[in-house]
């Protein structure tokens, strides 16, 4: 309980320094409502995103559809915001399940050193010397298409990131006086480790994560359109825009791809600044 | 003389080495010494003249570098004598001590507290850590220490940062977090070093009070003459890894007999000085702890020195518990 009061004062202070940061505050803006948006999809828009309405293909945006039907007769505006769960889905969970795998690794290497840190070391640079979208594709074509297969795909090449930073974060924590004061206390290594040190390094992880959530989402979308990431039956941003790569649909029939494309970039736009914003407000050097 | 009962620790012979990736440095070198319960001793010396070495190898806080080659250090809790330098470094028992049995106190206080926990949060830690007792009684102690320590609303300030509190004030909830367990013996590394002057008293008077209330010993890691003086009952004077001299606090700082404690207490600046008089010096700089002289380590540096400093000096027992480690204190030392 004690923990609890303790972790929301520490938040809330943070949350004032963010409230003052304008470009953050219009980061978190578009993207609370983007994902205000998509939660609640099915208030605003009547169709399913997978319903097939032969009689009324390619029909330009009009009361009935606001953003038009696409070439099977399928609302866009609802598969945009059912699209915005996947996609939103798929880019926060990679970051998180990244940072999850590199925060342990680099916690563990970091404090202890030794083989482990010397080996991690090398598989992390392994992994850090293949552009990661080549990494990507490779494990696409691995493991197969699929939701979860991305996600985790995502976490496992995305990892070496925050293993850095986290371990370069223990490096210099773990030389702090109160560390030393802990184990002076009789406090054993891994609640040091864990639950001394580990808070230490959450601000820039938390940024990493923000900032590598627009990546993936951008991965997700580059992917989908090239035919490699989630089955094209389930609606993600990049399948609206695959959907819709034909010379005389980009041409002729905007709709179909001018909203998924900006939702992409506003979102991954909001999500920037937003993860900017936090960085400044979580860096005490700045 | 001493009954054994009487006894906290007794540290005998004690070497400690740090082992770096050419060279050997001797740091603590054959250290002996016992402390009585309910005493404090005092141990002064130049940087790097092996104190916090000594008080570290105590509860084993050395870096990985560093082990204890050779000496025992004996703890006398109430369950008996536990060896402590036999105990392994992290093991379950070692730590059930640090904390416990033995508290410390860092030189730091602004650097020794976890900047993103409260400070009542790491008091409360450091309690249920050693004993089964619940969150919110371990916060009500932790309460109950700082207002014990002067700090003024301590039941909401336990809810701050370290960062919210004042140097003064996080020495303060440092010395709470380490009596809290009501330890048997006090380590303070330098307490006051930090802090500025009327802070250092308030802090000593503070920890005076704590261990006339508890009886704890005390271990007083400083350089500071004055405060040894006002604090301590017994002094160790060390210079280079070893114990030069050793007594009360009567003996030692009334009349010195090893020419470098005489060095020390001759460049303390005192009220009443003559004016235009220079504050003396130790002439020379201490010597690298891996190349050290040949005999008496201090000889180089020496006033008084003679060719028998050549060969290692042996204590000398002045009696009364009065040791001094140089052949010439039994001459008189004049200058």
């Amino acid at each position: 309980m004690v923990t609890k009061a303790v972790k929301s004062s520490l938040a809330l202070r943070n949350w004032e320094k963010l409230r003052r940061n304008k470009l953050a505050m219009i980061g978190f803006c578009i993207v609370a409502f983007m994902i205000l948006c998509a939660v609640c999809a099915p208030l605003l828009t009547p169709y399913s995103p997978t319903d097939i309405d032969l009689g009324s293909r390619i029909k330009p945006p009009s009361l009935s559809h606001p953003l038009g039907t696409d070439k099977l007769g399928r609302d866009v505006l609802s598969r945009l915001l059912y699209g915005a769960r996947v996609s939103i889905l798929i880019g926060l969970s990679g970051a998180l399940g990244g940072a999850v795998i590199g925060t342990i690794i680099g916690c563990i290497s970091g404090y202890f050193g030794g083989w482990f840190d010397k080996v991690m070391l090398r598989v992390s640079e392994i992994f850090m010397t293949f552009p990661q979208i080549i990494l990507v594709l490779i494990l696409v074509v691995y493991f197969g298409q699929g939701l979860m297969n991305l996600i985790f795909i995502f976490s496992i090449s995305g990892w070496p990131g925050t293993y850095r930073l986290v371990r370069g974060k223990f490096f210099s924590l773990r030389e702090e006086n109160y560390v030393e004061a802990c184990r002076a206390y009789g406090i054993g290594e891994l609640s040091i480790m864990f639950r001394h040190i580990l808070p230490n390094t959450f601000s820039p992880v938390i940024v990493t994560v923000t900032l590598s959530t627009a990546g993936y989402i951008l991965a997700e979308s580059g992917l989908s359109f090239l035919g490699l990431g989630v089955p094209s039956g389930i609606p993600t941003w990049g399948n609206i825009i695959n959907s819709a790569k034909a010379i005389d649909v980009i041409s002729n029939n905007p709709w179909l791809w001018l909203p998924p494309g900006l939702a992409i970039s506003l979102f991954v736009l909001g999500v920037n600044f937003f993860g900017d914003g936090l960085r400044d407000v979580l860096d005490p050097n700045q | 003389m001493n009954s054994e009962s009487d006894l906290i620790l007794k540290v005998d012979n004690l070497q400690t080495q740090f082992h770096l990736s050419r060279r050997v440095v001797k740091a603590v070198n054959g250290v002996s010494f016992q402390m009585k319960r309910g005493r404090t001793l005092g141990v002064v010396g130049e940087s790097g003249c092996g104190k916090s070495v000594t008080a570290h190898s105590i509860v084993q806080l050395l870096p990985k570098m560093g082990r204890i080659v050779d000496g025992s250090i004996t703890y006398y809790s109430s369950n008996g004598a536990v060896e402590l330098s036999k105990l392994k470094r992290n093991g379950s028992e070692m730590r059930a001590i640090r904390g416990k049995e033995i508290g410390m106190i860092f030189q730091d206080p602004m650097a020794s507290l976890n900047p993103v926990f409260t400070i009542g949060h790491q008091i409360a830690e450091n309690i249920t850590q050693h004993e089964k007792i619940s969150r919110a009684a371990a916060m009500e102690r932790a309460v109950e220490m700082l207002t014990m320590l002067g700090i003024p609303q301590a039941s909401t300030r336990i809810k701050d940062y370290p960062h919210q509190f004042s140097g003064g004030m996080k020495q303060r909830a440092m010395i709470a977090l380490a009596m809290v367990c009501n330890p048997k013996l006090l380590i303070a590394d330098e307490p006051t070093t930090a802090l500025d002057v009327t802070i250092q008293a308030q802090i000593l008077e503070l920890m005076k009070e704590m261990q006339h209330k508890y009886g704890t010993s005390i271990i007083l890691i400083t350089h500071n003459m004055g405060i040894v003086a006002d604090m301590a009952d017994d002094i160790a004077v060390m210079y280079m890894g070893r114990i030069v001299e050793f007594g009360t606090v009567r003996q030692v700082l009334g009349s010195p007999r090893h020419p470098y404690t005489r060095a020390l207490l001759q460049s303390v600046p005192v009220l009443g000085i003559a004016k235009g008089e220079r504050l003396k010096t130790i002439r020379g700089s201490t010597p690298d702890p891996s190349d050290m002289p040949e005999g008496c380590e201090f000889a180089p540096r020496c006033d008084f020195a003679t060719k028998q400093c050549k060969t290692v000096p042996a204590d000398t027992d002045l009696g009364g518990g009065h040791r001094v480690r140089c052949w010439n204190c039994m001459g008189g030392l004049t200058t």
